[in-house]
């Protein structure tokens, strides 16, 4: 997995609540039985003003003018900050390879769903939580400042802002340190191969009906 | 057995410990793993990548249900795109040696109705499958959740999660509800007052006497929309209903085997004094029919109300997503949602795909007619099984009677990743789990609904309030 540690990039506001997982890729794009290539068509219904599908070339789509990553401001914007509740909805892993195939490397918002939470960490891609408070300076800020950019110190847990303030978040330990060294968490897990093996000849014992499938 | 009382989450997560790493991440055994074809493939190409195998092969059971076609399919897949995915899964499986009911088994279904259907799921169990609304699982008293791709492959190699304990919200709906409000009534209601992160970081109990009262697709309904509540898992004790349910299923223990699951199974409940780190009561007889009225599935109210008006909100974010959600929906403030005219009807998905709910429409559609603005009217079980059940009571021809029309099982029009879906401003009554913007077609208008509702909406062209509708 790709490592991160430290981020100073440009920032694209996506100033809405509830951001769900059909808006970030919309299900046609999930027939794809790849890891990526699925940028092109992140927030496809808010991005173009056509219907797409995986078959139809982007560039020969209407985008939508209107839409923030469609402003070339933005263009090269590698942080994404938005409200409450980000990456709500499906379990979809393509949410996290879309906005990283796009070039974000990490979303800023008040809270996110869990399961997107935890999907981010396996592509190396960072999501922050901070107050509701701290969102709304930011977005006073970035709309006051073109190219806006701000700094992501993941070993510090901060996030720091032009004018040197620094806004600190939570981690758990076992993300961060995965992220920071880039660790393959399959790999980690088999290390402890053995003790699987214990817990599954304890639990024979204990609930044999947990393994009598009829295959 | 400990001393301290213990919540029902407690102690399915303490019988699944493997390891506890001591900084809040532990290592936890999965029991069961569904696999259907959209979330897969990426996960089954990292196995093989690293030259991996799956650790326990029979622990996994897969099906494609989001893309199948829900008409004939003597011809197969027509979509090119969605038949390669499908392929992916058959040719996976097979190479892996992971049972799979394949499109055209009879046993082929909905992935979070198959499980149960087939004792798949049984009390005391982790489940997890690569779809959000795994958290249908734990009607049964299992820990069951949804998870990524990269997570699919973790537990694919290793029969493992690496998890953080969940916070517990029990939510108890107290007394009984009245005659015509459902499960999905009463799930509705439950996120209309929490909100749709009001469950995020916690694992919801579900308990309280309406919830008891209910049958296990109720509880399915219930805990199937957990999710849309922010929790990823959510729970129902164990009872004498859900014993009932597992007996006799195909991958359900028999004999003396039967018997010990049975005393342990019972068990699976919270300890009186147990503690939860947060508690919501909910008086049933408040709850009354729902309808979705926007683009989350918080904006919910009683049929009975009226469309809010956002000029009424303080909060400026608030006030600014009900306005863009008005917008994307055709709504006015203020419009009472009984006026509020229908185009197409879909009864099914793992929310409300299942026998019960089947009933639960066809008495409300019996002798009826489908209103003429209403353009299509689709009923898609949850199951091959429960088709065929539902066939051999005759439902299918009260519902086609009706004018509506009655498929082969799949997930269909909840996400529409097959044929079945709304074209652009094309308005539902929906008795799914989401109704976030393009869910069912882009520009598609979903209002999520319980069965009976869809169907009275479907009879009378508009939404009707289900319990004066005869």
């Amino acid at each position: 997995m790709r490592a991160f540690t430290t981020l100073t990039a440009k920032v694209a506001p996506l100033d809405r609540p509830n951001v769900d997982t059909d808006a970030i890729i919309p299900k046609q794009y999930l027939k794809s039985i790849k890891r990526t290539g699925f940028g092109q068509f992140l927030f496809d219904d808010w991005r173009y003003l056509d219907a797409g599908d995986l078959d139809i070339p982007v560039a020969s789509r209407r985008p939508n003018p209107d839409f923030v990553l469609n402003q070339p401001a933005y263009r090269d914007a590698q942080i994404l900050l938005s409200r409450e509740n980000f990456g709500c909805g499906s379990s979809r892993e393509h949410a996290v390879w879309a906005l990283d195939d796009f070039g974000f490397r990490a979303v800023i918002a008040s809270s996110f769903a869990d399961i997107f939470y935890n999907n981010s960490f396996k592509t190396g891609f960072l999501p922050v939580a901070l107050t509701a408070d701290v969102i709304e300076t930011l977005f006073r800020e970035l709309a006051a400042n073109p190219g806006y950019t701000l700094t992501i110190d993941l070993p510090a847990q901060r996030v720091i802002t032009p004018g040197g303030l620094a806004h600190a978040f939570d981690i758990d330990a076992f993300r961060k340190d995965c992220l920071i060294r880039g660790l393959d968490e399959i790999g980690l897990t088999l290390q402890h191969a053995d003790a699987i093996r214990a817990y599954e000849a304890r639990r024979r014992e204990q609930a044999p009906w947990l393994f009598t499938n009829p295959v | 057995m400990s001393a301290t009382p213990r919540t029902l989450y407690d102690k399915i997560w303490d019988e699944h410990v493997v390891r506890d790493s001591g900084d809040g991440a532990c290592l936890i055994y999965i029991d069961r793993h569904l696999v259907h074809e959209v979330t897969s493939p990426q996960a089954f190409d990292g196995l093989r990548l690293n030259g991996r195998k799956p650790w326990s092969i029979a622990a996994n059971l897969a099906v494609a249900d989001h893309n199948v076609p829900t008409t004939d399919r003597a011809g197969g897949i027509t979509d090119p795109i969605s038949r390669t995915q499908v392929d992916a899964l058959d040719s996976n499986c097979a190479e892996f040696g992971i049972t799979e009911f394949r499109m055209n088994d009879r046993r082929q279904g909905i992935v979070h109705v198959i499980g149960p259907e087939q004792g798949a799921t049984l009390p005391g169990m982790t489940v997890v499958c690569g779809d959000s609304h795994t958290s249908t699982h734990g009607a049964f008293g299992a820990l069951a959740f949804g998870i990524g791709t990269s997570e699919v492959e973790h537990v694919l190699a290793t029969q493992t999660l690496v998890a953080k304990k969940s916070r517990t919200l029990r939510i108890v709906v107290r007394g009984q509800v009245g005659p015509g409000v459902t499960a999905k009534d009463i799930v509705l209601a439950i996120i209309g007052r929490i909100g749709t992160a009001g469950g995020t970081g916690y694992a919801i109990e579900f308990a309280g006497e309406a919830i008891a009262a209910l049958s296990m697709e109720g509880r399915m309904t219930v805990c199937n929309m957990a999710i849309e509540g922010g929790a990823r898992a959510g729970l129902i004790a164990v009872d004498q209903t859900t014993i009932d349910y597992c007996k006799g299923r195909p991958y359900a223990p028999k004999g003396e085997t039967w018997d010990r699951a049975v005393a342990h199974w019972r068990t699976l409940h919270s300890d009186d004094g147990a503690v939860f780190d947060s508690e919501v009561v909910i008086d049933a007889q408040s709850i009354q029919p729902q309808v979705t009225w926007g683009t989350s599935p918080e904006m919910v109210l009683p049929v009975t109300a009226s469309v809010p008006d956002p000029a009424s909100v303080g909060d400026a974010v608030k006030r600014s997503g009900m306005e863009k959600a008005l917008a994307y929906m055709g709504l006015q403030p203020n419009q009472p949602i009984e006026s509020i005219a229908i185009d197409k009807v879909f009864i099914g998905s793992c929310t409300n795909s299942r026998i019960e709910d089947l009933r639960a429409a066809a008495s409300v559609v019996r002798g009826k007619r489908k209103a003429a603005n209403v353009k299509l009217a689709l009923v898609v079980p949850g199951s091959g099984l429960v088709k065929a059940q539902a066939e051999s009571e005759g439902l299918d021809r009260i519902f086609t009677d009706a004018g509506f029309e009655w498929r082969e099982p799949g997930c269909s029009m909840c996400l529409a990743m097959n044929a079945d879906r709304l074209e652009p401003g094309e308005r539902c009554a929906s008795t799914s789990n989401r109704n976030f913007e393009g869910r069912q077609g882009q520009g598609g208008r979903t209002h999520l609904v319980s069965p009976a509702m869809a169907a009275a909406a479907g009879i009378a062209g508009h939404f009707v309030d289900v319990r004066s509708f005869v």
